[in-house]
C-alpha cells in the first residue's frame, strides 16, 4: 500500500495502460509490434492482480500467484511467438500482418 | 424319429454357393462345375433318404402320415406364441417337393456342364444355381409362413440374377428386371396377407394354422371385412403373392420374358420349381382355404387357373420362339395345377384334386424340364430359339428327338405316360366339381397335345433347313439328363400317389375313370392328328388357317397385347397423369423451396462474408467492442 | 514520498507506453517497453512487493525483452522503418480505446471498493510454501500444471522455430 494513492489511482493508471496495449494491437502492422502491444495489455492485467490482492485481501496471497502465472504464461507465450514469427519470416521473407490474411473466405 | 440331418440338404448348396461366390474368379470352371454338381448330389440323396425313410421306414401312424421336424430354431421373437423360427418341416407335400427339386436340380446342374461350357462367367452361373437351389429348400422345407416368405423372396432374387445371366443384353436385363418388379408386386399381397393373418391368428406357424381341429379353422376370427371374414382376405392376398410367382393371369407377363436366361435355368427355375411355388403355397395352406369361409378361395383359385390355362394354352399355339411356346405351356399346366386345388374337397377321395395337383406338379416338372432341356439341346445345336430355323433335325439328333418326343406324348396326355395318369385325376375332380371348369380342362388338353406336336414337327420333322455347320447331337453331359428325364417322364404314373399324398393325408385308392380317360385321351390325339396335317410336311395350311382367323390370330400372336395393356397403364395413365402431378409438386414446391433455402444461404453468407477477412485485428476490434457493449449493458442494468 | 514516486512511475509508464505503440523503429519500440516494465516493477517494490518486483525484472527484462530484440534482429534491417497504420483506422482505434477507457473508469469509480487498513508485509517463504502446498489453498497442482506447459512450450518453440527444411536436411544428413 502506498501511502496517499488509493487503488482508484492505480487502477486508473492500469486501465489507461491497457488501452494503449488495445490501440497498439490494433493499429500496428508488424507481427512484433502486435507482440510488444500484448505485453503491454498482459502487465496491465498482472499489476491489477496484484493491487486488488494488496489493497482488498491482504491476507491471502491469489492475487501473487496468479501474477506469477501470468508473468510465466506471457514469457512462454512471447517465447513461442517469436518462434512462430521467425518461421514465419523465414517462409515469407515478412512480418507483416497484411501477409497473414490467408484464413479468410 | 430323427430327422436332423435334413438340415444339411439346404445347407449344401448355400455352402457350395458361399464357396463359389467367394472364389468364382480363381477357380476352374471344371473344378467350379463339379463342386456344384457333387455338392447337390449329396443334397439329392439325403433327399431321396428322407423320402425313402419318411414313407417306408415311418410310414403312417393311425392311419394317417404325421408331421416331423427336423430341426428348428427361433430368430425372431415378437412375443411368447408369435415368433419367426427357422426350421425343417417334413410332411407329404414338403416331401414331395424337396424330391422334385433336387432331381430336377441335379438334372439341371449335369446338363449345364456341357450346355453352358466355355461361358464367360460359368462359375458364377453356378454359384447362382447353388443359391436357388438353398433358396426353393428353404421354401419347400418351411416350418411357418415368414420363414416360406423369405426363401420366397430369396428364390425371387435368384431367379432375377439368372435370367439376367446375360448381363450385357439389354434384352435379359429389361426381361430380368421385370421379372423381379412384376413378382416383387405380387408378394406385397403374400406379404400384407401375412401380416394379417399372424395379426388375427398370432402365430405364424403352419402346424397350428393348418390344424383341422384348431382354434383358427374352427372357430374362426371375429373380424370381418366387407362381408368376408380377415383371414378370407389375407388367403386373397397371399394367393396374389402365389398367382405372381406361378405366372397366372394376369400377373403373368413376366415369365415369356423370363425365357431370356440361359435355357438350363428355365427349366429348372421357369418350368419345375420356382413357378410352382404358388401352387405349393396353397397346398401348404390347404386346411385354411378349404374350411375358411367355405373355400370361397379356393373358387377363386379354381377359376384363375382355368382362365390361366386356356388363355397360355391358346397364345402358345401361335407362338415362334419354341421358348416362349414352352413358357406359355407352363403357365397352362400350371394353371391346370391350380384349377385342379381349386375344385378339391378335403377328406379322403374328395381330395381327389389335392391329389391330382401334385401328382400333375411332380409329373410336369419332370416331363417339362425335359422339353426346356430338349429345347436347349436343340438351340445349341443350331444356335436360334425360333422355329423357322429349325427342321428336319431328327437325323442329326435322335436322342434329343426320341426323348422329346417323350415328353411330348407325355403333356399331351398319351396312354401309359406319366402325364397321362395326372391329367386324368384332374379332370375327373374337374368332374365331379364343374362341368365348366372340367370342359376348360379338357378343351385346353387338346390345345397342349395340338403345340406341343406344333413345335415337335416344326423341330424334328418338316423341310430341312440349309444350316450354318451341321447339327450334330449334344456331349453326354446333356443327353444324360435328358434320358434320365424321359424314364422320369413316364415311370412316375405307375406309383400310387394317392396312398402318398392326400389333403387329410389319410391316403385313399385313386381309380381310372375310363369315360373321363378316353375322352380326353381321343382329344389329345385329335390335337396330335391337327399338329401331324400341319406341321409334318411343308405345306401351307398353317397359313390359311392363320389368315382365316385374321384378326383373332394377330390377337392371339401378341398375347392378347396384355404386355401393351400394362405399359399403357403405367407410362400413360400412373406415369403421364398420376405421377405428372406429385412430379410436379416435387419439382415446383419440395424442390424450389430447398433451392431456395441453398439460394438464401449462398446470398446472405456472400454478404456477410466480408466480415471475415482474415485480418485478426479486425476481430479484436469487433471483440473489444462487444466486450464494452456488455460492460455498458450490465452497468445500465445496474 | 510514496505518492510523489507513483506518480514519477505513472508518467514513465503511460508516456513509454504510448511510445512503445508509436514508434516507427521497431528497436526502440522494444526498449519503451523495457522502461515500461522496469517502471511496473518499480510500482511492485513500491507496494513491499519485492519478490513479484524482482520477478518481473528478471523475467521481462531479462528474458522477454531479449528473445524479441532476438527476434527483431532476425527479422529487421536496423534503419527500416515500420509501416504506419492509415489516419482513420488510427483515429478510430483511438476513439475505441478512449471509449474502452471511459467505459472501464466508469465502471470502477461507481464500484465501491473497500480497502483494508491494516496491511502485513508477505514474506516470500510465505510464497514459497503456499505454492508447494498441497493442502487445502495450496498452489500446487496450477504449479505442475505450469511447469508442464513450458516444457511443450519449450518443445514447440523449438520444432516451430527449427523450420522444415531444416529438418529435413538433418533427416538427410542422418540417412547419409
Amino acid at each position: 500500500m502506498i501511502s496517499g494513492i488509493s487503488i482508484y489511482h492505480i487502477l486508473t493508471l492500469t486501465t489507461i495502460l491497457f488501452f494503449i496495449g488495445i490501440y497498439g494491437f490494433i493499429t500496428r502492422k508488424n507481427l512484433i509490434a502486435i507482440l510488444i502491444s500484448i505485453e503491454l495489455i498482459l502487465n496491465a492485467s498482472v499489476v491489477n492482480f496484484v493491487i486488488f490482492n494488496t489493497y482488498l485481501y491482504p491476507d491471502m496471497l491469489q492475487g501473487v500467484f496468479f501474477s506469477i502465472f501470468i508473468i510465466a504464461i506471457a514469457a512462454a507465450e512471447s517465447a513461442l511467438a517469436v518462434s512462430i514469427i521467425v518461421s514465419f519470416y523465414r517462409m515469407l521473407a515478412s512480418v507483416d500482418v497484411k501477409d497473414t490474411e490467408t484464413l479468410k473466405y | 424319429m430323427n430327422f436332423s440331418y435334413t438340415l444339411f440338404i439346404p445347407l449344401i448348396p448355400l455352402f457350395v454357393f458361399l464357396f463359389l461366390g467367394i472364389l468364382h474368379t480363381k477357380l476352374k470352371p471344371k473344378l467350379a462345375g463339379t463342386i456344384g454338381v457333387l455338392g447337390l448330389s449329396t443334397s439329392t440323396l439325403l433327399s431321396y433318404y428322407t423320402a425313402y425313410k419318411y414313407f417306408f421306414e415311418v410310414g403312417k401312424v393311425d392311419g394317417v402320415y404325421q408331421t416331423f421336424i427336423g430341426a428348428k430354431t427361433t430368430w425372431i421373437n415378437f412375443t411368447e406364441l408369435l415368433h419367426i423360427d427357422m426350421g425343417v418341416l417334413l410332411d407329404p407335400i414338403s416331401i414331395m417337393m424337396l424330391v422334385v427339386v433336387s432331381t430336377i436340380s441335379l438334372m439341371v446342374h449335369i446338363y449345364s456342364l456341357g450346355y453352358m461350357k466355355g461361358e464367360a462367367g460359368f462359375n458364377r452361373y453356378y454359384a447362382f444355381l447353388s443359391l436357388f437351389t438353398f433358396s426353393m429348400y428353404g421354401l419347400v422345407i418351411a416350418t411357418n409362413i415368414f420363414q416360406m416368405y423369405i426363401f420366397w423372396e430369396l428364390v425371387g432374387v435368384s431367379s432375377f440374377l439368372l435370367i439376367g445371366y446375360y448381363y450385357d443384353k439389354p434384352s435379359a436385363v429389361a426381361a430380368a428386371k421385370k421379372a423381379f418388379i412384376v413378382t416383387r408386386f405380387a408378394d406385397l399381397g403374400f406379404l400384407i396377407g401375412i401380416l394379417i393373418l399372424s395379426y388375427y391368428a398370432g402365430t405364424f406357424d403352419f402346424q397350428i394354422l393348418n390344424n383341422p381341429q384348431g382354434a383358427i379353422i374352427s372357430n374362426g376370427i371375429g373380424a370381418s371385412f366387407m362381408g368376408l371374414s380377415v383371414i378370407t382376405w389375407a388367403l386373397i392376398l397371399m394367393f396374389v403373392g402365389g398367382a405372381g410367382k406361378s405366372a397366372m393371369f394376369p400377373l403373368h407377363i413376366w415369365l415369356p420374358d423370363a425365357m431370356e436366361g440361359p435355357t438350363p435355368v428355365s427349366a429348372l427355375i421357369h418350368a419345375a420349381t420356382m413357378v410352382v411355388a404358388g401352387v405349393y403355397l396353397v397346398a401348404r395352406m390347404f386346411p385354411l382355404y378349404y374350411f375358411i369361409d367355405g373355400g370361397f378361395v379356393l373358387q377363386i383359385v379354381a377359376y384363375v387357373g382355368a382362365f390361366t390355362s386356356l388363355f397360355a394354352a391358346i397364345i402358345a399355339c401361335t407362338q415362334n420362339d419354341i421358348k416362349r411356346v414352352l413358357a406359355f405351356s407352363t403357365m397352362s399346366q400350371i394353371g391346370y395345377m391350380m384349377l385342379a386345388l381349386g375344385v378339391s374337397g378335403y377328406d379322403g377321395h374328395e381330395g381327389l384334386g389335392y391329389m391330382a395337383s401334385m401328382f400333375h406338379l411332380f409329373t410336369h416338372a419332370m416331363f417339362k424340364a425335359l422339353l426346356f432341356l430338349g429345347a436347349g439341346s436343340v438351340i445349341h445345336a443350331v444356335h436360334s430359339n425360333l422355329m423357322k430355323d429349325m427342321g428336319g433335325l431328327r437325323k442329326y439328333m435322335p436322342i434329343t428327338n426320341i426323348t422329346f418326343f417323350i415328353a411330348a406324348l407325355s403333356i399331351s396326355g398319351f396312354p401309359f405316360t406319366s402325364g397321362f395318369f395326372s391329367k386324368d385325376e384332374i379332370l375327373s375332380a374337374a368332374f365331379e366339381n364343374s362341368k365348366l371348369i372340367y370342359f376348360v380342362g379338357l378343351f385346353v388338353a387338346g390345345l397342349t397335345a395340338f403345340y406341343m406336336f406344333r413345335i415337335y414337327f416344326s423341330i424334328f420333322w418338316g423341310k430341312e433347313k440349309t444350316y450354318k455347320h451341321t447339327p450334330h447331337e449334344s456331349p453326354l453331359s446333356m443327353t444324360i439328363p435328358l434320358i434320365l428325364l424321359a424314364i422320369l417322364s413316364i415311370a412316375p404314373g405307375y406309383i400310387h400317389f394317392s396312398d402318398f399324398i392326400s389333403a387329410d393325408r389319410g391316403g385313399f385308392e385313386a381309380h381310372l375313370n375310363y369315360p373321363l380317360a378316353i375322352t380326353a385321351v381321343v382329344t389329345g390325339l385329335i390335337g396330335i392328328l391337327v399338329a401331324y396335317v400341319f406341321y409334318k410336311k411343308e405345306n401351307n395350311i398353317p397359313e390359311k388357317v392363320s389368315k382365316t382367323f385374321g384378326a383373332i390370330y394377330t390377337w392371339t400372336y401378341h398375347k392378347f397385347y396384355i404386355d401393351e395393356l400394362y405399359l399403357f397403364v403405367t407410362k400413360k395413365i400412373i406415369f403421364n397423369i398420376v405421377s405428372a402431378s406429385f412430379a410436379w409438386f416435387d419439382k415446383k414446391v419440395i424442390d424450389d423451396s430447398m433451392i431456395g433455402i441453398g439460394d438464401a444461404t449462398i446470398n446472405s453468407s456472400e454478404k456477410i462474408k466480408k466480415l471475415q477477412s482474415g485480418k485478426f485485428q479486425d476481430y479484436a476490434t469487433w471483440f473489444i467492442l462487444g466486450a464494452i457493449a456488455l460492460v455498458l449493458y450490465f452497468l445500465y442494468k445496474n | 514520498m510514496g505518492q510523489i514516486v507513483f506518480y514519477i512511475l505513472a508518467a514513465i509508464i503511460i508516456v513509454f507506453a504510448v511510445a512503445a505503440v508509436n514508434s516507427r523503429k521497431i528497436l526502440h519500440s522494444v526498449i519503451y517497453l523495457l522502461f515500461v516494465l522496469a517502471s511496473i516493477s518499480g510500482i511492485y517494490f513500491l507496494i513491499n512487493y519485492t519478490f513479484l518486483g524482482a520477478l518481473q525484472l528478471a523475467i521481462y527484462a531479462g528474458g522477454v525483452i531479449v528473445l524479441i530484440i532476438f527476434s527483431v534482429m532476425l527479422t529487421h534491417n536496423i534503419d527500416s522503418k515500420l509501416e504506419t497504420a492509415s489516419v482513420t483506422s488510427k483515429i478510430l482505434a483511438g476513439i475505441l480505446s478512449i471509449a474502452g477507457v471511459a467505459t472501464t473508469l466508469f465502471a470502477i469509480y461507481t464500484y465501491q471498493f473497500t480497502p483494508v487498513k491494516n496491511f502485513n508485509a508477505i514474506e516470500i517463504t510465505d510464497i514459497g510454501t503456499k505454492l508447494l502446498s498441497y493442502e487445502r489453498g495450496g498452489f500446487i497442482l496450477p504449479f505442475e500444471v505450469i511447469s508442464l506447459l513450458l516444457l511443450a512450450i519449450l518443445i514447440g518453440a523449438i520444432v516451430i522455430a527449427k523450420g522444415q527444411h531444416l529438418i529435413e536436411q538433418e533427416y538427410k544428413q542422418n540417412q547419409q
